[in-house]
Formats: structure tokens, sequence, C-alpha cells
């Protein structure tokens, strides 16, 4: 029999409120095997640990039961106060008496009658429990990041200087990611290609990095600390090792009208192309789409002017795989498509643009070498129109666009509006505005300086039809604070599109098990407290593919991320869970139901030899389970006709007892 | 196919060439319009307003009569499709709504919106196929620069309606490219002609047309094209100085069945 | 009646909810009947939201709104403008002797193009 304590949690008014603390624990006393009930204002405070322990000790507890918070927050603290004071921390239960009991019932009658059945459901079960040591597993010391954007770039550069290997898979020939195109940077308006290449060629240069460019995770295995992941590096058909990048196939491929994805589709590349003159790595990659040769095998000049030899038609795809004891997301974002709003003419006219077609439109390696040009006919734009939450802070209802402020577009709108009225006084800037939201170092500062010394127009309202006629784009919109409908004849119309997710994060995410919320980010363990966490142990979240996020987050974030990788890699062991499955061989039939549910791959089965009763012996087939790989999920115990499967620390003789202790 | 056809009023009086060059273009392409008994007025605009009722009853028994008949129900005027598909909505969707008028109807079974309603130019392209018209064009309007006027009532609401995107449309510019003209793109066939409030300000009615046909000329269309007859009206009435015509009359001409309706 | 009434009223009837707007301006931005308002959809939607009901009924432009539901497609929040516009119309022309329009009025307006549909639109808009 054991000695049980319980222990209640006030929770300042938390708790206490709606629920009786004195009451509750003044029924639990009563409870089969409980030999000491109290409450505290706060369990979890230095006094009220010390209190547990002193009761433990002074009651000879076997078990416990705190009557507190969820266990998410604070089962971990309460188990190393019972491991401190002696006993097995798997002798601690908690009921849950705040978030599914104060926090949800107003009359304080109702609150206390289900803290006291939880508080007997917990005590039920602890009578049960049975100490447990949780194994040990060895942990791969090398970190894999997926994604080779900013946020990749700063994680992977943080690890590695560290001390531990770390792997970059980036989808596209080069890495860079988003912030390879843009050309200033807010509020310092440094040159992004002037602090961003710089890292990229750290990346390349560093012992402990290794860049998969042009690849993508395929298969992810295993667990924290031991991560087997599939990576299909596609076909470049260029022999990475041998290219210089020196660009000759580049220059004498005849096919060179192929849209250029790194200026957004605004001029053409060639079928094989290097992205941009700092791309890293550099080297050549065959448009397998565009390149004759690779199509109907007519060509074939590419190989011919290479001096190197470094072309390579019948290259094929690669799976590279490798153990990882860390994986890091860093999939960035997309702007989303202009084509459910066309009532500000994207799909019309050329002249309308995205803020990022705007930002290759002033960069000087852009289309057309930084001078701000209007895509249609190339001329100076006089007028320029921006608006702002284009698809940002949408209704569901509206069946369009995102619910979210997309945080960046203020900042970059009004870097956009400031430099070119810098550049080219002569052009009149307005920017249509909803709120302008400045929350960042500086960032008030900077939008205040685009208005009062760049004479920046800002006006409060919203675009409603911009329509196309000659070479004009006819701009109608509202100036709310002037209670007037302005009309405007602009020469260019930019607009800031909301951000999403990247669309390789869905799929990757059902891969790694991590969890995303409706909108396709990745959910963090805890949104204050564990914020660069993904729920799934192991796996880690950098930049925009948990929020969106502007470079210094970004780069703060990735440098977290970073932390909690080393902290991980650090360790030569990790504690597992010990709550996971185990069979019992003499019940087990060997019917596969458990291998078949499993989706750890954990279980297996082995033919073993059974001492008979008549002193004969049988082989018999049976489960058996590597503790080293379970997650303790369960579904196995629910699968087993005949009851052989059960979860340690979760029983199904435990459960019943809770449910019985509920309903009595 | 048969199919239940509601003409409204205008088709019965000022837009007779609409009507007709319908009947005799769906007949050429193997849909019969079978005009429904006692057909009521549709009233011409719908009342958003949730506690309206009594307005929208002839709606209703129109879409109750397709059903009886097992037929999805069709209308070539803009508005009539816009009242009635609404309507329809909103039978299916407001449970209050539908409960009121089926106790006004008070038949033995009650109406829910079961029917399908097509407009003629959904009817063209999702029961007919533009490819298919394309194939019995006889009389190809080759060369022909025109520009599909949508109007509002069409598209919009574009939760109800459904017909296409509402800001970026094409089913009237499929039309003409199926009929073997050339479509003009340009950024006002989606606004509103002034409609109704003709009556009550000439001059907002007036700035609405000629901005529409200013548009539509820029881009260089000679004809525009309209399945509305307020919408015809409204540009005519204001000076239109291109000509202004219904779909279905170069639908008729086309199919090589114009001079017939004329018999 | 009281403004609360008023405003609950106009709620009810026209199933809109004005407390989802976030005062963007994009359905007076694309008003094609702007500039005949002397309140603007904007300014509709927050009047209805306070209870200021009472000006807009007695406001010409509830008889401009052209009902092209632009305002209705193009709000990012799905708050409808337009039905707000004629919940208070209906709220003033079905009162005694509120008509708005009389046919006398269409006798004279009316000529041999005129179509119906114009017709029967108006006095649905304009009358009970």
């Amino acid at each position: 029999m054991q000695r049980v304590g319980v222990f209640v949690c006030w929770c300042g008014s938390n708790i206490a409120g709606t629920v009786d603390v004195q009451a509750v624990s003044e029924a639990l006393k009563n409870e089969p095997g409980v030999v000491f009930s109290a409450n505290y204002q706060y369990m979890c405070s230095q006094a009220g640990q010390d209190m547990i322990k002193q009761a433990i000790i002074e009651h000879k507890l076997t078990g416990i039961v705190v009557c507190s918070c969820s266990p998410r927050m604070h089962e971990a603290t309460f188990r190393k106060t019972a491991q401190a004071a002696g006993i097995n921390p798997y002798m601690v239960e908690i009921a849950n008496i705040r978030e599914q009991c104060s926090w949800v019932h107003k009359e304080m009658e109702i609150g206390t009658e289900k803290a006291i059945i939880l508080g007997r459901a917990a005590i039920a079960k602890v009578n049960l429990n049975a100490p447990l040591t949780p194994g040990e597993s060895p942990v791969t010391k090398r970190a894999l990041v997926i994604g080779g954007g900013i946020a990749g770039i700063q994680t992977a550069l943080d690890i590695a200087d560290a001390g531990f290997c770390v792997d970059i898979v980036e989808k596209k020939p080069t890495i860079g990611g988003k912030m390879a195109q843009l050309d200033k940077t807010f509020p310092t308006l440094d040159c992004a290609a002037c602090i961003l290449t710089p890292k990229m060629v750290d990346v390349a240069q560093h012992e402990k990095i290794r860049i998969f460019s042009y690849s993508e995770v395929e298969e992810v295995g295993g667990f924290v600390g031991n991560f087997d992941v599939k990576i299909r590096k596609h076909a470049r058909y260029v022999n990475e090792d041998i290219c210089t990048g020196c660009g000759d196939c580049v220059s004498k491929c005849p096919m060179k009208k192929v849209p250029n994805e790194f200026n957004l589709g605004m001029d053409n590349r060639s079928a094989i192309y290097i992205p941009f003159a700092q791309a890293v790595p550099k080297v050549a990659t065959i448009d397998p789409n565009a390149c004759n040769m690779i199509k109907n095998g007519k060509c074939g000049l590419c190989a011919r002017v290479c001096a190197a030899g470094a072309i390579d038609y019948t290259q094929q795809d690669e799976i590279i795989e490798e153990k990882y004891g860390a994986i890091v997301v860093a999939t960035g974002f997309n702007p989303i498509s202009m084509d459910q709003f066309d009532e500000f003419a994207y799909n019309q006219s050329k002249d309308v643009i995205t803020s990022l077609e705007f930002e290759r439109l002033t960069n000087a390696a852009g289309p057309s070498a930084g001078k701000l040009l209007r895509p249609s006919d190339g001329k100076h734009p006089q007028t320029i129109v921006f608006v702002q939450c284009v698809g940002s802070r949408c209704d569901a209802c509206a069946e369009k666009g995102k619910e979210y402020c997309s945080k960046i577009c203020c900042m970059y709108t009004a870097k956009h509006a400031m430099l070119t009225r810098d550049k080219y006084p002569d052009t009149d800037v307005y920017v249509f505005y909803i709120d302008v939201r400045t929350p960042g170092k500086n960032f008030d500062e900077f939008y205040r300086r685009a208005v009062e010394e760049y004479g920046v127009h800002y006006i409060k309202g919203m675009v409603g039809k911009v329509t196309p006629q000659g070479d004009k784009l006819k701009v109608q919109a509202s100036d709310l604070l002037a209670n007037k409908q302005l009309h405007i004849d602009a020469d260019l119309v930019v607009l800031a599109a909301a951000i999403e997710p990247d669309a390789s994060a869905r799929p990757l995410a059902t891969m790694l098990t991590a969890s995303m919320d409706t909108n396709d980010f990745f959910t963090e363990a805890h949104p204050k407290l564990r914020p660069v966490e993904s729920p799934t142990a192991g796996v880690f979240l950098s930049g925009a593919c948990q929020g969106p996020k502007d470079i210094p987050e970004t780069v703060s974030q990735a440098g977290a991320a970073a932390a909690k990788v080393i902290g991980l890699l650090a360790k030569d062991k990790l504690q597992g869970n010990p709550c996971v499955a185990s069979a019992n061989e003499m019940m087990c039939n060997g019917c596969s139901s458990c291998e078949r549910v499993c989706p750890y791959g954990a279980i297996t089965y082995e033919n073993k030899e059974f001492r008979m009763p008549n002193r004969t012996t049988a082989i018999r087939r049976v489960a058996s389970v590597n503790p080293a790989v379970c997650q303790g999920c369960g579904a196995c115990t629910v699968a087993c006709p005949s009851g052989a499967m059960d979860l340690r620390g979760f029983a199904n003789k435990q459960i019943m007892a809770e449910v019985d202790a509920i309903c009595k | 196919m048969k199919m239940s056809y509601f003409p409204g009023c205008t088709l019965k009086n000022k837009a007779l060439d609409l009507d007709a060059y319908a009947r005799r273009s769906a007949e050429a392409l193997g849909v019969s319009l079978e005009e429904i008994e006692n057909w009521q007025c549709c009233g011409g605009v719908f009342t958003t307003a949730k506690d309206e009722v009594a307005t929208k009853l002839s709606s209703v028994r129109a879409l109750k009569d397709a059903l009886t008949k097992n037929q999805p129900l069709i209308t070539v005027c803009s508005a009539c499709h816009n009242v009635i598909k609404q309507t329809n909505h909103a039978m299916q969707t407001d449970s209050e709504f539908a409960a009121k008028v089926n106790r006004y109807m008070a038949e033995e079974t009650d109406y829910l919106g079961e029917t399908q309603v097509y407009h003629y130019l959904e009817m063209l392209r999702d029961v007919v196929g533009f490819d298919t018209l394309k194939s019995k064009v006889v009389n190809p309007l080759s060369g022909k620069k025109i520009a599909a006027y949508y109007g509002c009532l069409l598209l919009r609401p574009n939760a109800t309606m459904q017909m296409d995107d509402p800001e970026n449309p094409r089913i009237i510019e499929d039309f003409i490219r199926a009929i073997g003209a050339e479509p003009v793109i340009y950024a006002n066939r989606n606004e509103c002609c002034g409609g109704y409030v003709t009556m009550e300000s000439p001059a907002l009615s007036k700035a609405r047309s000629n901005a529409v046909i200013e548009d539509a000329k820029a881009a260089g269309a000679e004809m525009v094209i309209t399945a509305c007859p307020l919408c015809r009206y409204n540009l005519m009435k204001n000076g239109a100085d291109i000509p202004v015509v219904y779909f279905t009359e170069l639908l008729a001409e086309a199919l090589g069945v114009k001079e017939d309706t004329h018999e | 009646m009281s403004k609360e009434y008023l405003r609950d009223d106009i709620i009810r009837s026209s199933g809109v909810n004005p407390k989802k707007c976030m005062k963007c301006g994009k359905c007076s931005g694309t008003c094609p009947a702007y500039d005949e308002m002397e309140y603007h959809p904007h300014q509709f939607v927050s009047m209805v939201e306070t209870g200021d009901i009472e000006p807009l009924m007695a406001s010409k432009g509830l008889y401009r709104c052209l009902t092209c539901f632009a305002c209705v497609d193009r709000c990012p929040r799905g708050v409808e403008p337009a039905k707000l516009v004629e919940a208070v119309r209906l709220a003033v022309i079905r009162q005694q002797g509120a008509n708005h329009l009389s046919a006398e009025t269409v006798a004279a307006f009316s000529d041999d193009e005129t179509p119906q549909q114009l017709l029967v639109s108006a006095f649905r808009k304009y009358s009970k």
C-alpha cells in the first residue's frame, strides 16, 4: 500500500478564486492511501516545494499528488522536488485543477466539486504507480538546418562556431533566400548584399558546414538526438566539384528566354544559369525544363565551352542519408499571390507590382540595373502609389487574404518611399495606410523621417480600385482624414502583399511530426517561454517559418535556435522517456496489430523460445518495443486485441482506476 | 437538355431581341428553354435585408416550379439572375428566412434551395461548353474587338453568385473568343453603370457610364456587349459612341440564326 | 426611438456586424457613388456602430447607393456596408407615407427606351 501525500495549490487567486482549496484538501484526506493533505498559496515556489519535501520525509510518503496547474507547466518541477526528497520522480501525479477546472468554471460550488473529483482520480492512479527509470540514448553530434536564407545561415554559423557539424539543405541552387533579393534594409539602410554575402561566404568556407543546395529533405525518421534523414540532391547536370563558376556556359547558352526567378520574372535568364553573381555555391545549374539538350538531345553547347568539363547531361538525382542530433526548420516565407486582389489590376498592368518586385527594380543587380524604371515602357515613374496591407488583416469570412498582420510591410514601404524620394526628388510618392505599425528599435523614427524629411505623402485610407488607362494607372482611393475620395494618375503602383509560409513547410511538418497553426506557420513549444523550440523534441524553429519577422528579429531567433541546438548537442547522452510501451510476451499472440499502428517504427517481432508446462519448449512470435524509439503515444495499447501491450506509467489498469474514481 | 426559363419583364417588353436571340441560339445548341408558366417579376433588385420576405416570393415560386419539373432554372437578364440566385442562396443558408418563406407558401413540401440556377452564359460555359459552341459557329465574328461589360449584377456578391473571379472575370471574354472575335480587357468592366439611380441622379449614371465607355474605348474596343438591359440603357442614353449590344445578338449572328428571329 | 433600439434593429435587419470594421476606408475608396453621399460608406458603418442612425435616415445618400456590392466584395473584413445602407433605407420607407418614389415621378421620367427593369428596380428600392 502506498503512503500518499496530497498538496493543493491556490495559485494565488487563479485556483482559490473559484475552488475552495481548504475543502478540497480536507475531502481528499479520506481517500485510500492518503496519509497527509495540505494546501498552500504557491506550491511551485521555494516554500511550497520545501513543504512537499518535508512532508515526504516526515510522513514517509511513497507517492504524491499535486492539485495545481497543467502538468505541461510544472510536472517537471514537482518531479524534481520529489526526487530531491528521495522518492522516484514518476511517483508524482498532477491533478489539473486550474486550466481544466478553476479557469473554466465560474461558481465556487461546481469548481470545488470538480477539483475534488480530479484529485481523487490522481490519487487512484498514484496508488498503482511504480518507480520508473528512464533509459539513455546517445546523441549524434551533427545538426541539420532546413532552409538557407538569413535564418538558416545565421543558425548554421552559430552552431558551427560552437564546434558542431552542420548541414544546410536549400532547395534553390544557391543559399541567400529572400534577403539576397533585397536592396537596402531598414532601419539603417545598409545594402542587403553587403551584409549578407560575407555571411554566405563564411558558410561556404566553414569547415564544420556542408551545403546541400538544389536539395530537399525527403524523409525523416528517428527521434531527438538520433534523426535519420534522407536528402534528395536534385540533378543540376553540372559537377559541383569541378565547376569554377566562370559563367562561360551561361553567356553561350542559346536558350535565353527563361523567366528569371531571382528577378521575379521581370527579366530572363538562360537555361544554364547562376542565380546571381554572389551565389553560394557559385556553380551553374541546368534548368531541365528549358534546356534543349536535356529535352530533346539537341544542343550541347555548354558542354563544348566548359573548360573544366563540368557539364554532365546524364547526372541523376542523388539520395544522401545522414544522421542528425537536431533539426532546425528555417523554411521562410513568400508574398501571397495577388490573383484574388485584381481590383488593384496586378494581372492587368505590368506597372502594378509587389513590394518584392520593387526591391528588384531598385537593386543594382536587378532587371533595370538599379534605375527605377516602369516595367511596361522603361520610363521613369513620376507618381508612385504604395498600397499597404494587401491581403493582410483580412477577416476569415472574406475568403481571401490572411487574418494576421504581416509585420514587415509598414517598414519596408517607408524604406521604399524614402529611398525613392532620396534618389528621385522629382517623384511624387503616396503611401495609403490603415495603421502605420513601427514597434522596433529606431523604427518609428525611421517612418517619421520618411514623412518629415523626405516629404512622402502618407494618406490614411485605402485604395479601392486601380484602372490602367493609356500609360497611366488611375488610382481611386479614400482619404479618411480629409473625408475625400482621391483620384490619382499614377505611373507605378506598388502592393505590399501579405506574406505566407513557404509551400514546402506543410509537407515538412508532416515528416517531422511538428505542429503548425491554421496559417501553416510552425507552432512553438510555448509562445513566450519556448519560442524557438517546436513541441517535437529535437526540432527547432528559426525565422519566418514560425511567424512574420523582419531581419533583426530573424537573426535574433536564429541565434536563439542555435543556442538550443548547441545545448542539446553538447550532451553525450539523452535521458529518454520511461513512459514507453512494453509487451507482455506471455499474452502476445503475434498478430502484428501494434506493429502496423506504430507511427515511429518502434515495434518489431521476434521468434522466441518458451518453456511449456510439460517441460517441452515452443517457438512463438512475439512483439518487442525499442524503448529508445517509442514516444509513448499509446496507439499500440489500444490496437492490441489481447491486452498484451501496456504503457508504463499509463497502464490500462491505472487509467481504469482513474475512470472508476471519477465515476464513483 | 431542357431548362426552365425565366425571361423576366424587360425581355417581354423593351428587350424582345435579347429574348428571341437567346431562344433561337439555345435551340441551335441543343438546349430547349421551357418558359415557366405564370412567372412573376423578380423585382429587379434583391433586397438584402433578412426581414424582407414577401418581395422574394416570386423568385421562390419560379425556383420551386423548376424543381417540380426537375429542371435547372435559367435566366438571361443579369438582374433576374442576380435576384433569383441570391434568393436561392438565402433559402439554402438562412434557415430562419427559409422557414418564413415556406410558411408563406403554405405548400405541401418545403423549398430549401434545391434548384440549380444558371445564367445563360454559365449554360454556354458549363452545359454546352465554349469548345462545342466554337465548333457550331458558322459565321465567326473575326477581327472584331469586343469589350465585355459585366457591370455589377453578374459577379457580385461573389460569395453568392460564384460565376467567375469577380475582379478578373473571363466568362464573357471566353464567349467572345468562342464566336471568333477578340476580347478587350479593361478595368471598368466590373464597375457599375449607375443602375436604377439614373432616375434619382442622371449625373451619377452619366459619370459612371462614361467611365465604362471611355475605358473600353481606350483599350481599343469597337463594341461593348452586355447581358443587362439596364446597363445597355444607361450606356446608350449617356451617349456611347460605339455600339452596345446584347451578347445573345452576337451569339445568334455567329450561329447563323439571327435572321430567323425576325421572321 | 432610442439610439440603441435603432442600432439593434438595423444590425438585425442587415445581418451585418459593424464591429468587424477595421476602419481602413476601402469601401469609400471603391464606392462609385461616393461624391453623392453626405455620409460615405465607412462613415455609414461607423455611425451604425455608435447608433447614430437618425442622420443616416435623413440623408439623401440613401437613395444614391447603387447596390453594386463593390464595397461588399472588396471589404477585407467582410463587413458588407451596402447591406447597412439597405437596412437604413428600409427603416425609412417602411414608415407611413415615407415612400421616396411616386408613380407620377416615374411617368415624367420614362421614355420609349426605359427598360421595365429600371422601373421595377427603382420601385423596389424607393417604395414599400
